[in-house]
């Protein structure tokens, strides 16, 4: 079983979902919402047996990468269609197959043409054809996690903008155009310089993209190996984004239809901090080691800065994005702390904060599509109106600020204790970061669930309705698996580690650590 | 049986989960099993205490599973019952079953502004949150490491908040909800870095393995490790500077004030510093710290308490007060810190009583909270009145109640500290005695003596049973709490093993001294209370001295926090929210505009956007042939 070619598999089969329904006709909408749910579900499955063969053959001391397949494509560049997978790509694989069938069930309305209200105007595009988006998403984003080549991780790098340009701009809000091209020429601006440096590896290098041969076999100089970091650094610093290339993420995430939005969040941004993982690090060790100070300080001021920002936000949307800018300062500063439990953290942060920011999003989406405003001072005491999506709002919030027992607490304290060990400057700031998380989470959820009821609220009929069957079966999973691996990790910290030590054994750090037990006073 | 000790976190835990999830189909049935789950906590927990009493050593872990496994670092979900955790799962099931029943009296109704959500509704909601917070602090106190310690820390933070928003439609109850939880955390963000120093030093949180280690940090790590813990224990206990959420916590329903905000989890701070007894003992001037902290709170507590006039907010700054008590007991180390948890024991019993008994008093007129408005309940409501009277003369600390028992021996060991440090902080323990008993007699009289100044239309009654039986039975546990515990159980030795027994150098003053001064200072305090209000007081505020003014306002430290903290994040976030619309993003708009054209093309962007991708890919073609030009040819170096 462990032969069959999971990866590509699993690759394509999103997109034949793809075309599949955008060949539906228009006037079947429901048809179309069923069977990208169906579809979904499926590549749910396949991802299930993904994660079943790689455990299967994935034995610690092996290469790094497993289940690899190769097709050539350009024979004569020595391109080719390669997939394999280690622990980091496998954990992103399962938070995109969860996630993608509950934005679709999230979204089940946001592109039909009533859906539209004062703070959205008309779907541009066909209902069957926002589904069919989302799953040419969903291929992309696999692709991009599967990809084992440097080339094919950056067309799939690229093509990804495709889709969710289309999401953004004609199924947003009135801003969709501007955020919409915003974000496509952000991207599309650091994608140029990784554009750069791939060129730069192939034609500096071996003249191969494999990334085994090009890890294997390729040492460029120092002076090479920074710049070509850089080219990569910087288009992923804009993916992520980390501070200071974020402002595109609060216009994109605050016009985005709040599914898309949370696919944006919780998808197309880990692809920064994953590509820094899996290439900017182990590519140039030399260039990481070096930069890493740098890192760190964008990281960390990005906690702080973003945080503060999002205590300021008087629009729910853009609150959210502010959040989600100050995780990946944490995220950045796990990976750049450069050891094992900090980087095993950010791996693992990467998928939680999927989870809960990807929550918040949609929690936040049900509460503005009923208000049909996202600015906060529309709201006030909306608890009384719709207690349980209250609740639901303050879950996802409790989430957000890592309360420990939901699974953000784990990464956020492997991170901090991870970096703790190593550079207590950092990991001090940082912590500061978490009473700014609960200023911006409380604060929003006094001023919207909380307090004296705002009278205009009574008469938006929207209001009256609290959460239906549908969208219990949106938030139902997300809690489920939020309080599940706040206790209980170990299913995604087993499979998250090694490939970070084996990162961090690329990288040429001696893997500096918590000293081992009951030893005493150690290394300051 | 001790080989389950999860199940005590496990009932009420499933319970809390029942009441959330089940809705409206556990309305009818919710607040009975809420109450159950708590007995039947009580009950297991008793048993495994009597269990516990038959071993040697005195002590039961039980790890369950892996919470963490990443490099070198293993952290388990462990638990641990020995001596110091039994008192309290006991005082933690025990009381709070008691308030549970309370409860069910007090939540019957709600207030008219709050009936938007049916009654019933509200009162498993109540029920669920309360069962959550009880599943909390068991594991606070169970937890074999300072990692889970810190999940039940924030978990009874999670429930705190919760509650006090309770009647979330109101802006203050939200406000003060929010307050709360932010001033926990910046005290959490000093016990997780506490948690990191440990993991970077020692390599674990496991409390037996960490003490093992404590004698070979360096004196500063211990001074470090110790200070950032205290300012875990000091948010969450409600002691200076991080005090002032605790007052306006008693915006929540009065059952939570008593057992959350009363005898059980602002008692955790007192808790955790006599769990981690050998790292504040290794450290003379981190123990000077903790007592320092001790006194100030204890009197800043009790100045305040004088000049409240909202019964619930008296009790409020009373357990402010009182607390300080407790953390300069183990503040003071050796034998003191069993004088700690004997006084923070006693302190449950009584003051849980007296917060139910402002509940009834409150439940007869009609939520009224203002002292000054009531007056002559005594005959009225005579469970209350004696209930309360019994707890009010336990915290003045009268023999042979229990509050004589546990705080006079603290005061004594206070004055025992050599040299000028012991007439310092023995006499600010003593003033403070004198203190407590003036603002409690003032709060008894007014509330049970003197004319009648009610609001009219008032008609108090006595409360139900189901509500009268817990303040009975608190009542007797005030009584004979003190004396059971340093007489026939000798507590002390009891909690020899985790917190040792070591007796204090003698000080100035003998303890024969020390008692009859307190007596003197206690006697003072309740005689001016009384002469002063037994003829009531007047229905406004009265112009007063600076230190009155200054007492009403909290000492101003509220106004400091808004000055140094409130004013100035604002301020920040609003120049940040301007920077990063204008100055950040303006760069990037602009340089967008610079490479798309004119800056009005780009809002155009229909017609411009093919324009703008062209441009895009144009430069970056020539950024790649200039990048190759200039790598090879070595001209910048990196």
């Amino acid at each position: 079983m462990t032969d069959f070619p999971y990866l590509s598999v699993l690759t394509l089969a999103p997109l034949v979902g793809a075309g599949v329904v955008a060949l539906l006709p228009r006037s079947r909408p429901e048809l179309a919402k069923r069977v990208a749910l169906g579809w979904s579900l499926g590549v749910l499955v396949l991802t299930g047996l993904t994660w079943w063969a790689y455990t299967e053959t994935f034995r610690p001391g092996d290469d790094r990468l497993a289940l690899r397949e190769s097709y050539p494509w350009i024979p004569h560049w020595d391109v080719n269609f390669t997939f394999a997978i280690d622990g980091i790509g496998l954990v992103m694989l399962g938070l995109i197959a969860v996630l993608v069938p509950v934005v679709i069930l999230a979204s089940w309305n946001d592109a039909d043409p009533s859906a539209a209200d004062a703070d959205r105007p008309a779907p541009k595009r066909s209902v069957p054809a926002f589904f069919a988006l989302i799953l040419a998403l969903e291929f992309t984003i696999i692709g991009v996690f599967a990809a084992a080549d440097i080339f094919l991780f950056y067309v799939f790098f690229e093509v990804m903008l495709v889709p969710m340009y289309f999401l953004i701009g004609s199924y947003g809000g009135v801003r969709r155009q501007y955020a919409a091209v915003k974000f496509f020429l952000y991207a599309l601006f650091g994608g140029l310089f990784m554009l750069a440096a791939v060129v730069g590896v192939w034609a500096l290098g071996e003249q191969t993209l494999d990334w085994q041969r090009v890890l294997t076999d390729v040492d460029f100089a120092t002076g090479t190996q920074r710049w070509l970091f850089l080219g990569f650094f910087l288009a992923f610093a804009i993916k992520a984004p980390f501070f200071p290339f974020h402002t595109w993420l609060p216009d994109a995430g605050g016009a985005a239809p709040a599914g898309v939005a949370a696919l944006l969040v919780g998808l197309l941004d880990k692809v920064a901090t994953f590509g820094i993982l899996r290439y900017a690090l182990p590519l140039f060790p030399e260039a990481a080691r070096w930069f890493a100070p740098v890192a760190l300080a964008l990281a960390v001021i990005g906690i702080i800065y973003a945080a503060l920002l999002a205590v300021g936000q008087q629009d729910l949307k853009r609150l959210v994005a502010y959040s989600s800018i100050a995780h990946f300062g944490f995220i950045g500063v796990g990976i750049f702390a450069f050891t094992t439990q900090a980087g095993t953290g950010a791996v693992l942060y990467m998928v939680n904060h999927g989870l809960a920011t990807g929550m918040l999003f949609l929690v936040v989406g049900m509460l503005v599509a009923r208000r049909g405003s996202a600015l906060i001072s529309d709201f006030g005491g909306a608890g009384r109106m719709v207690p349980l999506l209250a609740g639901a709002l303050l879950f996802a919030g409790m989430a957000s600020l890592s309360l420990p027992g939901l699974a953000p607490f784990i990464s956020e304290f492997l991170v901090l204790a991870g970096t703790f060990a190593v550079n207590r400057p950092v990991a001090v700031i940082a912590t500061l970061g978490i009473i700014l998380a609960a200023a911006y989470v409380l604060w929003m959820i006094q001023r919207t669930t909380h307090g004296e009821l705002n009278p205009k609220l009574r008469t938006v009929s929207g209001m009256a309705r609290d959460l239906n069957l549908r969208e219990k079966l949106v938030v139902a999973p997300l809690i489920l698996l939020l309080i599940v691996f706040g206790f209980y990790p170990k299913p995604l910290t087993d499979v998250i580690n090694p490939a970070v030590e084996a990162t961090l054994a690329e990288v040429g750090v001696d893997q500096p650590e918590a000293p081992a037990k009951l030893e005493t006073e150690a290394a300051p | 049986m001790l080989d389950q000790i999860w199940l005590l976190v496990a009932i009420p835990a499933a319970s809390a989960a029942v009441l959330l999830l089940a809705g409206r189909r556990a309305d009818r049935w919710g607040h009975l099993l809420g109450c159950a789950s708590v007995g039947a906590a009580f009950v297991l927990g008793l048993l495994m205490f009597i269990g516990l009493a038959g071993r040697e050593p005195r002590s039961v872990g039980q790890t369950l599973w892996e919470l963490i496994s990443v490099g070198n670092l293993r952290i388990d979900v462990g638990l641990l019952l020995d001596p110091l955790s039994g008192v309290f799962v006991l005082l933690i099931t025990g009381v709070g079953f008691l308030i549970h029943i309370y409860a069910v009296g007090y939540l019957k109704h709600s207030p008219p502004d709050q009936r938007h959500e049916s009654e019933a509704t509200a009162r498993r909601r109540f029920f669920g949150y309360f069962n959550l917070f009880v599943a909390a602090m068991l594991v606070l106190v169970l937890a074999d490491n300072y990692l889970l310690l810190y999940f039940g820390w924030e978990g009874v933070g999670l429930a705190s908040y919760l509650l006090i928003a309770f009647w979330y439609g109101r802006n203050a109850a939200a406000t003060a909800g929010k307050k709360a939880f932010l001033m926990n955390r910046v005290g959490d963000a000093g016990f997780v870095m506490g948690i990191f120093l440990l993991i970077a030093t020692v390599g674990t949180v496991n409390f037996g393995e960490v003490f093992a280690n404590v004698a070979g940090m360096t004196s500063t790590t211990v001074l470090v490790l110790g200070l950032l813990l205290l300012i875990g224990a000091t948010g969450k206990s409600g002691q200076f500077p991080l005090h002032a959420w605790l007052p306006d916590a008693m915006e929540g329903p009065t059952p939570v004030s008593a057992l959350i905000h009363a005898a059980t989890m602002v008692t955790a701070g007192v808790y955790l510093i006599a769990r981690s007894n050998p790292i504040f003992s290794a450290s003379l001037p981190l123990q000077t710290v903790v007592v320092s902290v001790g006194a100030a709170t204890l009197l800043l507590g009790a100045i305040i308490g004088c000049a409240k006039d909202d019964i619930k907010r008296v009790l409020a700054w009373s357990t402010v007060s009182q607390i300080g008590y407790m953390f300069l007991a183990v503040g003071l180390g050796g034998v003191a810190y069993a004088l700690g948890i004997i006084h923070l024991l006693a302190h449950g019993f009584f003051k849980a009583g007296l917060f139910l008994g402002a509940g009834s008093v409150m439940h007869a007129m009609d939520d009224q909270v203002d002292i000054r408005r009531f007056g002559g309940l005594w005959r009225l409501m005579p469970i209350t009145w004696v209930t309360f009277g019994l707890a009010w003369l336990a915290i003045i600390g009268l023999p042979p109640l229990s509050g004589f028992f546990s705080k006079d021996p603290i005061i004594a060991a206070a004055f025992d500290r050599p040299g000028w440090t012991g007439w310092l902080f023995g006499g600010a323990a003593a003033l403070g005695a004198g203190l407590t008993a003036l603002y409690m007699t003032r709060l008894f009289v007014l509330t049970f003596h003197g004319p009648k100044r009610w609001t009219e239309g008032q008609h108090p009654h006595e409360s139900p049973p189901v509500m009268t039986v817990p303040l009975v039975l608190l009542a007797v546990g005030t009584v004979s709490a003190g004396a059971l515990m340093t007489t026939a159980l000798p507590v002390v030795d009891w909690l020899a093993p985790v917190v040792g027994d070591e007796e204090l150098p003698a000080g100035a003053l003998s303890h024969a001294q020390v008692t009859l001064l307190t007596m003197a200072v206690t006697a003072i305090g309740a005689l001016t209370g009384w002469a002063l209000f037994r003829n009531g007081t007047a229905l406004a505020p009265q112009p007063a001295g600076a230190l009155v003014t200054a007492a009403r306002a909290n000492l101003y430290t509220d106004a400091l926090n808004e000055t140094l903290f409130e004013k100035p994040g604002r301020w920040l976030t609003r120049a940040l929210v301007f920077v990063d619309n204008r100055g950040v993003d303006g760069i990037v708009n602009g340089l967008a505009a610079a490479m798309g054209g004119t800056s009005s093309r780009l809002r155009r962007l229909q017609t411009g956007f093919v324009r703008s991708y062209a441009m895009s890919m144009l430069a970056g073609a020539l950024l790649i042939v200039a990048a190759f030009v200039a790598v090879q040819q070595g001209w910048f170096t990196l």
